[in-house]
């Protein structure tokens, strides 16, 4: 018999008896009842107490604020997809200005070295958070890879206010990810960090050193 | 002990690596240090939940999973199949090493890099790939500086934390060649450049799994530093290696298990990096491995799944809270255990995969205070299993773990016979009392480890019982004194 067949049949024939399951209340993770408000409130805390920077910019603006975000941080090499909104409008943006845009549609293996030593920063959409937690909710696509939010050493996300949810149950359940998950779903908290050495902690160990949101507020943010 | 100096630990010498250990005031302050700020930072992450309800869901959403066990993982089998993840079965660790050391060799893999796995250590993996002529280099920087300094991790979560900042500059500047400083940015950095080069060279990424979804086939991995998403990115393969009894049944079942293992594990609200991996890459995607494989293994699990009492050992989570407030574990430190998994939740787990031989003094390495009971985010009740393995270990169980009876002494059986006898005849308990009372001068002042720090019992000339009786016979005045 194969390992397989061993240790199935070793649950199966349990010595003390089949199991019963008790039932699961899920109440305690959900129904939180936050106003649009709150949960913007408590998404910038969570966030920003891990060393996440908040970008608060109106909709129709929003690549004036990108521009700023990089001039400040120096940003000359950006990587970023093609066809997702966000990277069409910024592509549109920033087509006449000296930033260099990098394609990040593109198969790794191609552009391995430039994405690990030449790029600055890599900006991707997200499709939504969770304000309990202050966790960006990606699911990388062909257009945006998995790689993008990671290997730059500074990551910018822009986030559309009005998709920030209360829980990741709420996130989970609503969207019925159990569907259909993609090749890699992701939650992202603040940027790479380590308590390794004797508890203190570092920022950027081995992704991002910065994370930067850019929310984008429908109306004019008070 | 200095940067340098290697140690190997081992369960059976337990009594001496812990004397050695208390007597380090190094070792004693790091860890002390360290476990009072974890104990402080789970408190308030807490502070505004209901943690009762929330612990109680986690431990029903763990034992549904045991409860559905065999038929989970054979939908974690399907499922993950269905999305392209190549599944394999290791009845131990020596086969799980042969799987991926086979999955390496058929790659011509020279080098691997390893995002931090507990079932990988519980097999020594690296050395295994190592004798194969595979480099395995550890990228948890934890992981990583252990590995530099040729140990094993102290703790399950931060496997460096038996060293302070003076210790680890030492050991970057003796091996990597980096510049001694204490300051932790520096450290980071020069880590971070190191690294990132042997990932982009690396063949094959091996790393664990915090949870594996039945009902999508998804592998859940749960960090901060985003060395777990680059070893399951980066290399052109991925191999996922966990215990059987990870997997859970629903996607919904992620959300309080993550919730609780972050806050119980570092006292954080969240963990940086999330990262669920369904696939291996499709078509038309750019990055991400062309191969994703799976390694289930047994390792003794199932054979604590025989066991209503012993099952919920397998409810654990790996979050390492139960360590963080053991008075033992921190005062003793993690290596004094010699197992892969130290403190509370490991002389639970580890007298079922070495045998009770190895691990006797491991269930006896605890005052039963309660605490890590207290804590256990899905409500392991980890002091009765502590007292079920101690009965075991003495051939008063019911048998179910290897090496049970091994500290049974006919000696010692026969004394609590005896005594259990005499307390249940009064007669023959009066006489022997009287007899001990006349014989006391004979009562032997050394007895083992009892007089190591106390004196010997001396039995009474007069006992309790007599006196009380000549006291009724007015032999006594009210002093107590005898009459004349």
């Amino acid at each position: 018999m194969s390992a397989r067949d061993n240790i199935l049949k070793r649950l199966r024939e349990r010595t003390d008896g089949p199991l019963t399951a008790p039932p699961s209340n899920f109440a305690v993770v959900t129904g939180r009842g936050w106003s649009q408000q709150e949960r913007l409130t408590r998404f910038e805390r969570w966030i920003t107490s891990v060393h996440g920077e908040v970008v608060h910019t109106p909709r129709d603006d929003w690549t004036i604020a990108l521009a700023e975000v990089l001039e400040a941080k120096g940003i000359r090499r950006l990587a970023l997809g093609r066809e997702h909104p966000v990277a069409a409008e910024a592509r549109a943006a920033l087509a006449e200005g000296d930033i260099v845009l990098i394609d990040a549609d593109r198969d790794i293996e191609t552009w391995r070295h430039e994405q690990f030593h030449d790029t600055d920063a890599g900006l991707t959409s997200t499709r939504g958070a969770i304000a309990e937690t202050g966790s960006l909710w990606l699911w990388p696509t062909s257009d945006e890879p998995r790689l993008l939010s990671l290997v730059p050493p500074i990551h910018i996300a822009v986030l559309d206010a009005d998709t920030i949810e209360d829980t990741f149950f709420d996130v989970v359940e609503s969207h019925g990810w159990a569907n259909g998950m993609p090749t890699n779903a992701l939650l992202i908290s603040g940027p790479s960090k380590t308590a390794d050495i004797e508890q203190t902690l570092a920022y950027g160990v081995h992704g991002p050193r910065e994370l930067v949101v850019l929310l984008r507020h429908a109306e004019e943010y008070p | 002990m200095s940067a340098s100096e290697v140690q190997t630990f081992t369960p059976r010498e337990f009594h001496r690596q812990a004397h050695d250990a208390l007597g380090n005031p190094q070792i004693r302050a790091n860890f002390r240090k360290a476990m009072d700020g974890l104990m402080a930072k789970r408190r308030d992450v807490f502070s505004d939940w209901d943690l009762e309800t929330l612990r109680e869901l986690g431990a029903n959403i763990r034992l549904r999973a045991l409860a559905k066990l065999p038929d989970l993982l054979e939908r974690l089998e399907a499922n993950c199949q269905a999305n392209g993840i190549q599944v394999h079965w290791a009845e131990n660790g020596d086969e799980a090493c042969r799987i991926i050391r086979g999955i390496c060799e058929r790659h011509g893999a020279k080098a691997v890099i390893k995002g931090k796995s507990m079932v990988s250590e519980e097999m020594h993996l690296n050395a295994h790939l190592e004798a194969a002529g595979i480099e395995a280099l550890e990228s948890d920087l934890g992981e990583y500086l252990v590995q530099l300094n040729e140990q094993t991790p102290s703790h399950i979560i931060m496997p460096a934390i038996h060293l302070n900042t003076d210790e680890i500059s030492d050991i970057m500047h003796t091996r990597t060649g980096t510049e001694r400083t204490r300051d932790v940015d520096t450290m980071t950095a020069a880590a971070r450049a190191q690294l990132r080069e042997r990932f982009m060279a690396a063949d094959v990424g091996v790393s664990g799994v915090n949870f594996a979804v039945a009902e999508t086939g998804t592998l859940c991995l749960v960090e901060n530093e985003g060395n777990g998403r680059m070893t399951t990115a980066v290399p052109p393969v991925h191999i996922a290696v966990t215990g059987i009894e990870k997997v859970v049944e629903h996607l919904s079942d992620v959300p309080p298990l993550y919730a609780l293992l972050t806050r119980s594990a570092t006292g954080q609200h969240v963990t940086t990096y999330l990262n669920m991996i369904s696939s291996p890459r499709k078509p038309g995607e750019h990055d991400g491995p062309n191969e994703v494989h799976l390694v289930l293994v047994d390792s003794g699990r199932s054979s604590i799944y025989q066991d209503d009492e012993l099952l919920d050992t397998l409810r654990c989570i790996r979050c390492g809270a139960c360590m963080n407030h053991c008075p033992v574990y921190t005062r003793v430190g993690g290596h004094t255990y010699g197992t892969t998994y130290p403190g509370p939740i490991g002389s639970i787990l580890m007298p079922h995969m070495m045998g009770l031989e190895a691990t006797k003094d491991l269930p006896t390495a605890s005052s039963l205070c309660g605490a890590c009971g207290e804590v256990c985010p899905v409500k392991i009740p980890i002091p009765d299993l502590l007292v079920r393995l101690r009965r075991e270990s003495v051939g008063e169980g019911r048998g179910n773990v290897p090496g049970a009876g091994v500290k049974r002494s006919k000696k010692e059986v026969a004394v609590w016979k005896g005594f259990q006898w005499l307390a249940t005849h009064p007669r023959g308990w009066r006489s022997s009392t009287a007899i001990a009372g006349k014989l006391q001068a004979l009562m032997p002042s050394k007895l083992g480890p009892w007089t190591e720090y106390r004196t010997a019992p001396k039995p009474a000339k007069v006992s309790l019982h007599a006196l009380v009786k000549r006291h009724q016979a007015g032999k006594f005045d009210e002093d107590g004194e005898e009459r004349s």
